[in-house]
């Protein structure tokens, strides 16, 4: 998935965390909703203007719920954040459904250089607190809280 | 929360302010991803979530007299390795020795002859004279304790339904203290805070190193002893009066911390006349408190103040009424020069987006449950 898309992808929720950031993301399926939650968070760490796609890494992960599916998700990103020291720019889920849900995903991305990268929040934790995947109508919406 | 003296004055130290604060800035990395200067391997890095700050002396990154003025002694003794994930160790492995971003920050600062409400306490905790120069740090395990909490947040989740535990929020996840969970939790959580006063311990020692070079006098020479250093996100199991009973209990003290009266048996013998230090930190442009706990706090707020100034104001909306680079120069023209690496992050933390520290330490002094030492101004802070 691209970046540059006009569709509003998520939205930043200014006034719900005072000391945290809050955010809704959207999709029309399961795949958009995680990518569109994934570039949220890309976009809090980096200005992705000043981030490469030049390393991938892929993934995968399962879970019975799809809101604890995403919060893994969410979570795995922090983790490869700080373990491979990347920010990231570029994101693919692939979401099928058997008994659980299963989750392949490949983000794409750059080794952290402050030389290079206008970097902005580096956040911590993806937090439970008012944390929801839900259908309305026809579009997936997700809100997550993460601690600065 | 750190607090380490100085025998410089503002006077000494101004010349070579922003000399300081660049050489802090480049030796106590910042910042999302950035990599700490103590190369520990995964043994090592064992040791640290077992042993905290003894890890670190013992290591030559720090002063022995610097564990007996850290809570508990830099250590919490019950730490258990084994209940930490493989993942958490991976990412924060690497992180001993840098500051983080968000409200975390390295901050110089000067005690004024009017911020001096118990001169004979100040005294005792090393602040001698009015113009003295002090460094205050504020961060914690970095991503490690992070994960951890991640990580025991989905096992919390998994077991409520066995305990018959409903929470309003999913983020107040929890286990019964005594049961499995709430045990391999407690133990792991005991090595995020070991990490945490390992990482200010490491760090501390780089102020050092900072000191020494740029005034090209030794650390000890310059006389930089530790005040204090006091957790703010932790639980822990203590005695505690209730109804006239003594009980053990777990005390959580999350955005709160902890303030010992003078012969509490917990505090190391340096402070039991004295009580224990307490360190408020408020907004990088306002300034932070020394202050000193009492026996008003052990029998109102389990031995507990309020640990910071508190945001009154969005990240955003923060971020709305200033740009960080107008900030930054505003901020230098009344003195404090302050180094970021993010611009916007730096305008989150501005002043009016804190509430009036005076105003907290009004409240927690009025309350009884902590009592004002000196107040310390802000001239110089790198940030995240």
């Amino acid at each position: 998935m691209n970046i540059n898309n006009d569709k509003k992808r998520y939205k930043f929720l200014e006034d719900v965390a005072i000391a945290d950031i809050a955010y809704e993301a959207y999709g029309k399926d399961l795949n958009e909703l995680f990518e569109n939650a994934a570039l949220a968070v890309f976009e809090l760490s980096a200005d992705l203007k000043t981030v490469d796609a030049k390393e991938k890494i892929e993934f995968g992960l399962e879970n019975e719920k799809i809101d604890n599916l995403l919060y893994d998700f969410l979570s795995e990103i922090l983790f490869l954040k700080d373990s491979k020291y990347m920010v990231f720019n570029k994101v693919k889920v692939e979401i099928k459904q058997n008994k659980k849900y299963n989750l392949k995903a490949i983000v794409e991305g750059d080794n952290i250089n402050p030389q290079k990268q206008r970097l902005e929040n580096d956040i911590k934790a993806v937090t439970m607190h008012m944390f929801e995947v839900k259908k309305e109508k026809n579009m997936w919406k997700a809100v997550v809280v993460v601690d600065i | 929360m750190r607090l380490v003296t100085t025998n410089l004055t503002y006077k000494e130290v101004q010349p070579k302010l922003r000399e300081l604060v660049d050489t802090m800035f480049k030796i106590v990395p910042s910042g999302v991803g950035s990599r700490g200067f103590v190369d520990a391997n995964k043994s090592q890095f064992k040791e640290i979530m077992e042993y905290g700050s003894k890890w670190c002396v013992e290591n030559n990154y720090g002063w022995k007299e610097d564990m007996e003025r850290t809570e508990g002694y830099g250590r919490i003794d019950w730490a258990e390795p084994e209940k930490v994930s493989s993942k958490a160790i991976e990412r924060g492995m690497n992180q001993l020795g840098t500051l983080g971003s968000g409200n975390h920050y390295l901050e110089i600062q000067v005690v004024k002859a009017e911020n001096i409400f118990d001169g004979e306490l100040a005294k005792k905790f090393g602040i001698v004279e009015p113009e003295q120069v002090v460094v205050m740090v504020h961060c914690g395990s970095r991503g490690f304790g992070h994960q951890i909490g991640t990580d025991y947040l989905r096992i919390f989740e998994g077991v409520m339904k066995k305990y018959n535990i409903e929470v309003y929020d999913r983020e107040l996840a929890c286990a019964p203290f005594q049961s499995n969970e709430g045990q391999d939790y407690y133990k792991a959580m005991a090595c995020a805070a070991n990490m945490a006063f390992a990482n200010r311990q490491v760090i501390l020692h780089r102020i050092r190193e900072g000191f020494s070079k740029i005034f090209k006098t030794e650390a000890e020479k310059l006389e930089m002893h530790m005040v204090y250093d006091v957790a703010h996100n932790i639980a822990k199991l203590e005695e505690h009066t209730i109804d006239g009973h003594k009980k053990k209990l777990v005390v959580h003290r999350k955005g709160s911390t902890r303030a010992f009266p003078p012969h509490h048996p917990e505090l190391a013998k340096i402070f039991k006349e004295t009580g224990q230090p307490v360190i408020i930190g408020g907004s990088m442009e306002t300034g932070s408190f020394l202050l000193v706990g009492t026996q008003k706090a052990m029998d109102e707020t389990f031995g507990s103040t309020a640990h910071g100034s508190g945001r009154t104001m969005s990240r955003a909306a923060a971020k709305h009424q200033v740009r960080g680079e107008q900030l930054q120069r505003d901020m230098e023209k009344r003195g404090i020069y302050v180094k970021a690496t993010s611009m916007p992050g730096l305008a989150e933390e501005a002043g009016f987006a804190y509430k009036n520290i005076n105003d907290v330490i009004d409240a927690v002094s009025q309350a009884g449950i902590s009592k004002p030492v000196v107040g310390l101004k802000p001239v110089g802070n790198i940030k995240g």
